[in-house]
């Protein structure tokens, strides 16, 4: 999932300075599974804005709405009869959300209340962590299911730096060095072979470095 | 503070915590148990979700606090455990919007101590008192 995170209240507070109806737009998807933008989460910050306001005694009106998701146009469609009336949008959704909002409505101020982090998993309940940094062209069967580009702090690609100590990573002791964990796993699997493959340098063009991506299915469009 | 502060606190408590004495409020109250100290029960304190906290301060209250089962005994597992977490965040809340965190509380008690569950209510209505009342009351 998309993990997120809610920003500071004095960020947000700040953010929405002067602004008199604002609509809190929570979303269904990633960030509900992260409890960043869920309908609760919603509820919270409505509650901590009003307050926020009420001590400033600059009192603000603000609608609470969760849609299913914020990135497909039949949900963020549903909008299109009652956003004339706000001053803003302030979104809970990941980045994707608020830019959708400001794509589809161009006259709306569409304002984030969270903080996008990363692609990750649920390690437990209240820890999130990275797994994946979208890069574009997956290596996951050469590395035993375990990326080096998202999970390694340098993204090296061909077994670790001088700098792993005891299977912990030097740029940071909490984080496991995942070329340790890749040999661990691939020798646990008899594949210890797949890294005497020397992989390539990797093509960034297929990632952020290449510009805005874009997925055509011509079999899916209508 | 001036002494003609009455502070209005909400008490969110555990029906466990609370059983054998909360039926008899006005006995409760002839012995000790401040008048201005509202009591809702809930039916165990990790009911408590952070927005009700919340919701009590933004409508007025000059404060909020929440009585629990002991730490390891709670009835249902980790309920107290959870809403001391969640008095946690809306104290880090307090702090962010420049009010006072000890507006909100968490106690554990043992069951049905109801001494105890005065002398909670009275340390929280003389810590209110000192902070004054709440930015937000009236408004």
């Amino acid at each position: 999932m998309i993990v997120a995170e809610r920003k500071p209240i004095q960020e947000i507070l700040s953010m929405i300075s002067g602004l008199r109806k604002i609509l809190i737009l929570g979303c269904k998807g990633c960030v509900t599974v992260c409890s960043a933008g869920s309908e609760r989460e919603v509820m919270i910050l409505a509650t901590i804005i009003r307050m926020g306001r009420k001590k400033k005694d600059e009192p603000i009106e603000l609608v609470e709405r969760t849609l299913v998701r914020q990135c497909d146009p039949e949900f963020i469609d549903q909008l299109s009869d009652s956003i004339g009336q706000f001053d803003a949008v302030l979104s809970m959704a990941c980045g994707v959300g608020v830019n959708f909002l400001a794509d589809r409505y161009p006259k709306t101020i569409a304002l984030p209340a969270v903080n996008t982090k990363f692609y990750g998993v649920a390690e437990e309940q209240g820890v999130w962590s990275e797994r994946c940094a979208g890069c574009g062209d997956c290596i996951l069967n050469l590395t035993g299911g375990l990326c080096p580009v998202a999970r390694c702090s340098k993204g090296l690609f061909n077994g670790p730096c001088g700098g792993s100590v005891n299977g912990k990573c030097e740029i940071n002791p909490d984080i496991n060095c995942v070329w340790q964990l890749i040999y661990d796993r691939l020798k646990g699997l008899n594949q210890l072979d797949k890294l005497d493959e020397i992989l390539p340098v990797k093509d960034w063009g297929v990632s952020s470095h290449g510009g805005p991506r874009k997925i055509v299915r011509e079999d899916l469009k209508i | 503070m001036s002494d003609t502060f009455k502070p209005e606190i909400i008490a969110f408590c555990c029906h466990y915590t609370i059983y054998n004495f909360a039926r008899d409020l006005q006995g409760l109250t002839k012995s000790g148990f401040p008048e201005n100290v509202k009591i809702e029960k809930v039916s165990c304190s990790g009911r408590v979700a952070r927005v009700h906290l919340l919701r009590t301060l933004e409508e007025g209250a000059d404060g909020v606090y929440v009585v629990g089962c002991e730490e390891e005994k709670c009835h249902n597992g980790a309920g107290s455990r959870r809403a001391k977490k969640r008095s946690e965040y809306v104290k880090d809340v307090l702090l962010q919007l420049g009010m006072e965190p000890e507006r909100t509380e968490m106690f554990f008690m043992p069951r049905g101590d109801e001494a105890k569950f005065i002398d909670i209510a009275r340390e929280m209505v003389e810590k209110i008192k000192a902070l004054g009342p709440s930015p937000l009351r009236g408004k």
